[in-house]
């Protein structure tokens, strides 16, 4: 065989190997989705989804079960709500500072740390939320409880303030210079062209880095099933135990019948969940998208 | 303070607004600009001209301190404008940059509306009175010659201006703020030949009230534009004349070599 048939040859092999690998991920998403509605279907005819509707979620009983998903829709939300209103102005400040004040040297100190906690297990974060945050908090209100959806927003902040920070941090970074310039040039101060200039325009990263928080927010189980204190309620007390959609599967999955009714509805309240991360990924994507913020 | 004698073919009463002693400037180990000694007259316009490379844009910068900005950069020598040293301690880069405005290059209007874009210099020097502003921002366009051109969509993004329209709206925009002394980097080189000849009027009706310091690097607009023309090589001042004399009768070898185009 000749050496450039041989080429050839490896050549369209690899481009072989590597197509194939690059839909690995389309066909994984494509098989979640499909699975997902093959074990939850039965559930739509017998007892139908009206019931997911209901308002409390008791899947075991010996009167009726209740598969209401709302008490665990309202803990998701409550709980990433919270966690929303401690992250984005923190995260935010953060990236500002990183990005337009700090010195070199300090932003080379900093950001290693920020990486680091991005890279904490959850379940370790977990133990730091039972051990130092949930007593913190009874003490600070005067509970009988600490496990809280105030204690699991806490601890969930902490995982996507990083991710948002440096979300954020290549939005800011990326407005282009002549702006600022721009605005240095006509007499503004430095902290007046951050607010005034970079940040407008770097907004709709900032946006999008957002939404990616959430989507990983609702999506986070284990810190969360550890310190909220899992009891399905429809609250919107920050103070008050609840119980979120990935703690309730996570918690539920390991005892309940294989095939059972109880089994489907776990398997719709990972439906919903899906569901919503994926939409948030797909509006995050638009945003940076139009404004070419994509790398 | 000026050696008559250095300068034979300005007017004798000829009123200089900037005045460099000695300036040398730093990018970090390396040296950009060697004593560079000019003087710049009121109420005309100068042009800086040189291949690239030749420090004309540094200097520049130096007139309003954007050089500030650079890491590890560093001046000496003295800069004064109006009598005053503008590197001295305690100097005011707020107010300088209020007195001495600048174009860019590049265009670089804010991703806001038309109007926001030259409410931004008053804004942020304080001015809030609704009809205050647009009396600024109606004068400032009407002044870079574009107000027909955008009086009725003020509220629409600047960036969907054309080029040379965003350029203007920039003039626009450094003219809003109230300065004395206008800098000008570049300003057409990024614009077609009609949008050229457009921001050269402009700075011909500017020249009776600005002091304009402009980079170029057509020696034609240089030859068009200005009154007085500096000639930058390799980070020195070569010569600096009334600009017809440096076009037809130049004093150094170098000159004459660089706009007869025998080299940059």
């Amino acid at each position: 065989m000749s050496r450039s048939r041989k080429l050839l040859i490896t050549d369209k092999l690899m481009r072989l190997l590597l197509v194939g690998a690059a839909s690995t991920s389309v066909l994984v998403v494509c098989l979640i989705f499909l699975f997902l509605f093959r074990e939850a279907g039965p559930f739509a005819l017998n007892p139908g989804l009206g019931k997911l509707m209901d308002s409390q979620w008791i899947p075991v009983s010996f009167q009726e079960e209740h598969f209401g998903v709302g008490p665990l829709l309202s803990g998701s939300a409550l709980v990433t709500a919270l966690a929303m209103l401690v992250t984005v102005p923190i995260s935010v400040l953060v990236s500002i500072y990183i990005a337009e004040i700090a010195h070199p040297t300090e932003r080379e100190f900093l950001k290693p740390f920020i990486e680091i906690l991005a890279s904490i297990p959850s379940v370790v974060l977990g133990f730091f939320g039972l051990l130092v945050v949930a007593p913190l908090i009874k003490t600070i209100f005067g509970l009988s409880t600490g496990l809280t959806a105030l204690t699991g927003a806490l601890l969930l902040s902490l995982m996507a303030i990083p991710t948002i920070i440096s979300l954020s941090e290549d939005a800011l970074v990326s407005v282009p210079y002549a702006l600022k310039n721009a605005s240095l040039a006509l007499g503004a101060s430095h902290l007046q062209t951050i607010f005034r200039v970079t940040l407008p325009a770097a907004l709709p990263g900032i946006v999008a880095a957002v939404m990616l928080g959430i989507g990983r927010v609702i999506g986070e189980t284990m810190a969360v099933l550890m310190v909220t204190g899992n009891s399905a309620i429809l609250t919107f007390s920050p103070l008050s135990s609840v119980r979120t959609m990935t703690a309730t599967i996570a918690a539920e999955m390991g005892e309940v019948p294989f095939g059972s009714v109880h089994y489907q509805a776990l398997f719709w309240i990972g439906i919903i969940l899906l569901g919503i991360t994926f939409f948030l990924n797909i509006v995050a994507q638009r945003v940076l998208k139009k404004y070419g913020m994509m790398k | 303070m000026v050696e008559q004698s250095l300068y034979p073919n300005y007017p004798k009463d000829l009123e200089m607004v900037i005045t460099t002693n000695q300036v040398n400037f730093f990018y970090g180990p390396t040296q950009a600009l060697f004593d560079i000694s000019l003087l710049i007259p009121a109420k005309h316009v100068t042009a800086l001209i040189g291949p690239s490379g030749c420090g004309k844009s540094t200097f520049l910068r130096c007139l309003n301190r954007m050089n500030d900005t650079i890491p590890h950069s560093r001046v000496e020598g003295e800069i004064s404008i109006n009598q005053k040293d503008i590197y001295a301690p305690g100097t005011d880069v707020v107010e300088l940059r209020k007195e001495v405005g600048m174009v860019f290059q590049k265009s670089n209007p804010f991703p806001k509306s038309i109007f926001d874009n030259v409410a931004y210099g008053p804004r942020i020097h304080g001015e809030k009175n609704q009809k205050r502003l647009t009396e600024i921002v109606e004068q400032s366009l009407q002044q870079a010659a574009i107000w027909d051109e955008v009086k009725d969509r003020l509220q629409a993004n600047a960036m969907g201006l054309s080029g040379g329209q965003q350029q203007r709206l920039c003039i626009a925009r450094a003219l809003a703020v109230g300065p004395k002394i206008l800098l000008m980097d570049e300003p057409a080189s990024a614009l077609d030949p009609k949008s050229t000849t457009r921001i050269e009027d402009l700075i011909g009706e500017l020249r009776t009230n600005y002091t304009i310091v402009i980079v170029t690097h057509n020696m034609q607009q240089a030859a068009r534009v200005s009154d007085y023309t500096a000639f930058f090589y390799e980070g020195r001042l070569i010569e600096c004349d009334a600009t017809p004399k440096i076009f037809t009768n130049p004093r150094q070898k170098q000159t004459e070599d660089y706009i007869t185009g025998r080299f940059g």
